[in-house]
């Protein structure tokens, strides 16, 4: 160990603030990037579900025409 | 010599490739960094000039080198998505420039925390700081004009041509900074143009290189996973997986 | 029908573009009155204590001529865009790189010729010293050909791009700050009356690999944005 204790650690021979203040924002700033990345995804996720739904309603609506009968060519 | 690279122009091949890989990269990524922080914080004796100072170089180096590789990266991708049209490649490069900014704005930010106790204030225009900020403005460049506009395949194509007029200048720019800082200030030594770095800090550095390299390549994974999803939607695959997932 | 040689077609596209501008002359003039008001807010802004600003006259007028340059931008494709005559210049059996040197050669006839000329007026007005002049033409002369070939650049990226000229500046200026330190780094020691000819030798030269070059992008956004 290159500290005798915790104290010294922390305090990194009285830099501590600049050490600690560096390591904590590209923490935040990386992390920020990643967590970005799994809500847009989350987002992806949602959409998706929203197209398969539109999906299976224009494909249900399709099918309810042909069986009511080709005659019949009424807008919706 | 490049055949097997073949199947991965189509983007559901590339997901599950990426897919695959991404857990080990992850892995890699956490052991390589937390082993290399705590070993630069902890063990890593202190500097005979800086004190404990000095242990922002464990992020502020391997930031700087791969936020410049992230550079090159995507403009390779660019000249490969030039060149032969391949939509995965088109795809990566707005997956690669946010990560390639974000390691730049720790760059810069680790630089310029490291000035205070160095040389007094929190900023001042030394040779590496100004060629990151520079850099920093090449990505914001590549990723305005990406978004600015509506067609995805246009886009990326311009930011593709600007990506790599910007590589073609990156040495450029990087030579006339250094020299420019020379001219104004004389000669500053900072501690990487000393000729040798004690193995005891070489090494933790070297872990924390790789696992910059690591976490750069697992982000950038991650990106282009969703931007695939992301044009894909449409298809049954992509939303099965999202299903999945 | 007699073909045209590649050399005809690149002058009759200059003498197009060349008479187009002189009808439209305020298009030509306004960023050079620009760059003149510019110029003036300096000392108005600073003082007029003339070492200061013999000190920073290199930086401001190249600074000047940087942002005069990007105005100029507006005009050299987007017309022709959108009336379908770029189109018409893609389809030529010439290079489109090649075509393309004619209209950055105009937008240097019509914004860094007249940078040049007009530089020793900048020069009285930030109280350059005298040695310092010829350097300053002569900077302005080797850089801003490169100023215009890096513009095409950006203009030819951003013609899909509605109001895309904040954005042309944003993706231009960090390519032009390689041109920015030589320049002035040349400018100052002339006027100190030390040697200019290594800072004038790779001024010269990014000038020379940027013109080079730069029509291969430049003819890549075109047809990137024409289709």
């Amino acid at each position: 160990m290159a500290f005798d204790s915790f104290t010294d650690f922390v305090a990194m021979g009285g830099y501590g603030l600049y050490v600690w203040l560096s390591f904590f924002l590209s923490f935040v700033v990386l992390a920020g990037v990643a967590l970005e990345t799994l809500l847009a995804k989350r987002q992806l996720a949602k959409k998706s579900k929203q197209l398969q739904q539109r999906q299976e309603r224009l494909a249900r609506r399709k099918a309810s025409r042909a069986e009511v009968g080709d005659g019949n060519e009424s807008k919706t | 010599m490049w055949r097997w690279l073949h199947p991965y122009a189509k983007p559901e091949a590339t997901y599950h490739l990426l897919q695959k890989l991404l857990p080990w990269f992850v892995a890699l990524t956490l052991v390589t960094l937390v082993t290399g922080v705590i070993w630069g914080l902890a063990f890593a004796p202190g500097d005979y000039q800086q004190g404990d100072s000095y242990r922002i170089i464990f992020l502020h180096v391997p930031s700087a080198i791969f936020s410049m590789g992230a550079y090159m990266g995507m403009a390779i991708m660019g000249a490969v998505a030039l060149i032969w049209q391949i939509k995965t490649a088109e795809w990566s490069i707005p997956a690669i420039a946010p990560v390639g900014a974000a390691l730049t704005v720790v760059a810069l930010l680790t630089g310029a925390i490291w000035g205070k106790p160095m040389w007094g204030t929190w900023w001042v225009w030394d040779a590496r700081l100004t060629s990151e900020l520079i850099l920093l403005f090449l990505y914001v460049g590549v990723m305005a004009l990406y978004f600015a506009f509506d067609d995805a395949r246009t886009g990326a194509k311009a930011a593709a041509i600007l990506s790599l007029v910007g590589v073609i200048n990156l040495p450029i720019i990087h030579f006339s900074v250094e020299w420019w800082n020379t001219l104004h200030q004389g000669a500053t030594i900072t501690k990487f143009e000393q000729p040798s770095i004690a193995t005891s800090m070489l090494i933790p550095l070297l872990i924390c290189l790789a696992g910059f390299a690591f976490l750069t390549v697992s982000l950038v994974m991650m990106r282009l996973k969703n931007e695939i999803l992301r044009h894909e939607l449409h298809r049954p695959w992509a939303q099965q997986r999202l299903e999945q997932d | 029908m007699s073909q045209l040689s590649s050399r005809q077609i690149w002058v009759t596209l200059l003498k197009r573009d060349l008479r187009i501008a002189a009808r439209r002359r305020s298009d030509a003039l306004n960023p050079l009155l620009f760059l003149l008001m510019v110029v003036t807010l300096f000392p108005l802004g600073i003082g007029p204590g003339p070492d200061i600003l013999a000190r920073i006259a290199p930086g401001i007028i190249w600074v000047a001529a940087l942002l005069a340059s990007l105005l100029g931008l507006e005009r050299l494709f987007r017309d022709d865009f959108q009336d379908g005559t770029l189109e018409q210049l893609c389809l030529l059996p010439q290079p489109l790189a090649f075509t393309v040197t004619a209209k950055i050669a105009v937008h240097w006839l019509l914004s860094g010729l007249p940078l040049v000329i007009l530089s020793p007026v900048l020069a009285l007005l930030l109280s350059l010293p005298l040695q310092g002049w010829w350097a300053l033409a002569l900077t302005l002369l080797l850089g801003t050909p490169a100023l215009s070939a890096l513009g095409a650049i950006g203009a030819a990226l951003t013609l899909q791009v509605q109001r895309g000229s904040s954005l042309v500046s944003l993706i231009l200026i960090p390519l032009f700050i390689p041109l920015l330190i030589f320049a002035t780094a040349a400018v100052e020691n002339a006027s100190m009356g030390l040697a200019v000819h290594g800072q004038l030798a790779i001024l010269a030269a990014i000038s020379v690999l940027t013109v080079t070059l730069a029509p291969l992008a430049v003819a890549a956004g075109i047809r990137m944005s024409v289709n």
